[in-house]
């Protein structure tokens, strides 16, 4: 084979087969990842469905496979979801308005912007030793929604800033120039030009973001939510347990019939996550202003 | 004072200075609201740097507690993890070796399929393909890894087991594909930023040379996007290190020191969350051995993070 020289037709045609088995495998592989995600969830529907009904949303936990819901674990999430947004939200858009509108670039800046980047990629599991740490023991609040939330705000963090300073950045210059010329001071600015403009991608983000707290559980399991509750948080100060929390408790029994409640609770947990991604989409095409 | 200080001055003259703050003190009063909002704003920005320092702290002083009783040579190379038998062994290359074992596996799924399906996406795939395949890609990248544990756990498992018969219940093999499937999005994605960042010139110069469109994509587009592949391999790498659920469900909870993937092993994060939720006394040497671990952890991840930010910033260098 060496000793002949291709022809231009021959190495064309070697060519265009390459080509064609490149493409053979490119979309094999785009095709096998469809299909697991495919196979994922109607693994998981085909599991979960018998158990899914009304009865499965409003019980409380069981020793009974079948009489076990997840209404504690829904409501509890809810509550992590809705205290970790009052307080990450704050501290993360204010964060990215200091470097984006307030700070000068200087060393410090810099150093505070490749942390956030740092913090982004640390695995969720420290945060939980972190928390338990920081929250549930130095600071006393124990194994409580308000510790969970405080552990979450801090995981949420790097995401919420992030997102907030890609809103504030494509905001245009002259917005805020045209503020500052009619005698508004930079705060007046950021607050009446500026944010209102920008917080369609920043509520997209923190959505988001959200929806990752929503579904997260190696740090809560570190810090010690509870895995059998008897009854509903009340106060910052209760116990609490998680959708993610109580799937996980259902999937490590051995019995089979909690294996099907942990597959309907995943549907819960998917659909509540589907929900989240639906609105942030909704938030990023109905509100956004295109310049 | 009067809230409307924005009103002009009546003309009754002297009881206006009374009832509306002057120019000078709505400056005023205007210059310290800004002086506090941005001590606010200030406070809120470096609250990332204090949980840096926490976690930094945390880990340290905790470890420090843990290397008085046990040495910083038998943790880092003895070959046996049993904190809680009598007597005691406390090395933790089987725990190191789990987490490599699986990171592996996972690694070696997506790096080649997410560098693959990045090129067809960005060289290759028509719009109506990539607005199919990327939202799809996005989905993966939100599931929650407690569900991939299920999947790994419920059904890739028991249907490997089917072709390799020695597979455990618990095994590295399963965990790992499934955590493979888990960082694919990160991996495909940023490679795609990094190929898509790619100027055109390069391309149009190497096709106008005579080189087919294989050719240019795999000669001259894929070696000037390697800083920015290298990164999302490397981020992938230490999402696959970090990642706690998967194996936590899949993999077992038996520290092993093996090579062999179709046995159970514990990985770090894995052993982690075994003694946290345990009934371990807290303060003791037993306890503080998730801190060591944890240490070690996010040493690991921390350098990963750095090296795979810098293969960026040269590619977003280069970019301009």
């Amino acid at each position: 084979m060496s000793l002949v020289i291709s022809s231009p037709a021959h190495w064309r045609a070697r060519e265009r087969r390459r080509e064609m088995l490149f493409l053979l495998i490119a979309s094999t592989m785009v095709l096998f990842a469809l299909t697991a995600l495919t196979v994922l969830i109607l693994k998981i529907l085909l599991d979960g469905y018998a158990r899914l009904n009304i009865g499965f949303l409003t019980s409380f936990s069981s020793r009974i496979p079948e009489n076990a819901g997840v209404k504690v674990a829904l409501v509890g999430s809810f509550y992590l979801m809705l205290l970790t947004a009052a307080i990450a939200v704050p501290v993360g858009v204010g964060a990215a308005i200091y470097l984006e509108e307030f700070a000068q670039r200087n060393w410090f800046i810099r150093l505070i912007d490749i942390n956030i980047t740092n913090l982004a990629g640390v695995p969720s599991i420290i945060y939980g030793m972190l928390g338990l740490q920081v929250f549930v023991r130095t600071l006393m609040m124990g194994n409580s929604l308000l510790a969970g939330a405080c552990t979450m705000a801090l995981l949420a963090l790097p995401v919420i800033i992030t997102a907030a300073r890609e809103g504030l950045r494509a905001v245009p210059r002259s917005l805020r120039e045209g503020s500052l010329a009619l005698g508004a001071t930079q705060w007046q600015t950021v607050r009446h030009a500026v944010l209102p403009v920008a917080m369609p991608t920043i509520l997209t983000g923190v959505v988001l973001s959200l929806s990752r707290v929503v579904g997260e559980t190696a740090p809560l399991l570190v810090l010690g939510a509870f895995v059998f509750l008897p009854r509903l948080p009340d106060s910052l100060f209760s116990p609490f347990t998680t959708l993610p929390v109580q799937i996980y408790d259902w999937i490590s029994r051995p019995q089979v019939g909690f294996h099907q409640n942990a597959a309907a609770g995943i549907i819960v947990l998917l659909t509540l996550l589907l929900t989240m991604n639906a609105l942030a989409i909704y938030l990023r095409n109905r509100l956004q202003v295109r310049w | 004072m009067g809230s409307k200080a924005s009103l002009p001055e009546t003309d009754t003259g002297q009881r206006a200075v009374v009832a509306f703050p002057s120019a000078r003190r709505l400056r005023w009063r205007v210059r310290v609201r800004e002086f506090f909002v941005r001590v606010f704003l200030f406070l809120c920005a470096i609250v990332g740097i204090l949980t840096t320092a926490a976690i930094v702290l945390i880990l340290l002083t905790e470890s420090l507690g843990f290397f008085r009783g046990v040495s910083l040579r038998e943790f880092l190379t003895g070959t046996r993890w049993a904190p809680l038998f009598e007597p005691p062994a406390f090395g933790v290359l089987p725990l190191v070796m789990g987490t490599l074992l699986t990171t592996a596996i996972a690694l070696g799924v997506a790096a080649p399929m997410g560098l693959i399906v990045a090129v067809y996406l960005s060289e290759y795939a028509s719009p109506r393909v990539r607005r199919v395949v990327k939202p799809m890609l996005e989905v993966l990248a939100g599931i929650p890894t407690v569900v991939y544990g299920y999947f790994a756990l419920t059904f890739v498992t028991p249907f490997l087991q089917r072709f390799i018969p020695g597979l455990e219940g618990f095994n590295v093999l399963s965990a790992g594909l499934v955590m493979g499937l888990m960082i694919l999005p990160t991996v495909a994605s940023l490679s795609e930023d990094a190929l898509y960042a790619v100027p055109n010139s390069l391309r149009y110069a190497s096709l106008a040379l005579g080189a087919t469109h294989l050719q240019t994509t795999w000669g001259v587009v894929v070696p000037a996007a390697m800083s920015g592949i290298s990164a999302s391999f490397l981020l992938g790498l230490s999402r696959a290190v970090g990642e706690t659920m998967i194996v936590v469900i899949a993999a077992g909870q038996q520290p092993n020191f093996t090579f062999n993937p179709l046995q159970a092993v514990q990985t770090m994060t894995a052993y982690i969350v075994q003694i946290a939720m345990g009934d371990v006394p807290h303060g003791t040497l037993e306890y503080r051995t998730i801190f060591a671990v944890g240490l070690l952890l996010f040493l690991i991840t921390l350098a990963l993070n750095l090296v795979s930010e810098a293969f960026r910033a040269r590619y977003k260098e280069a970019q301009l």
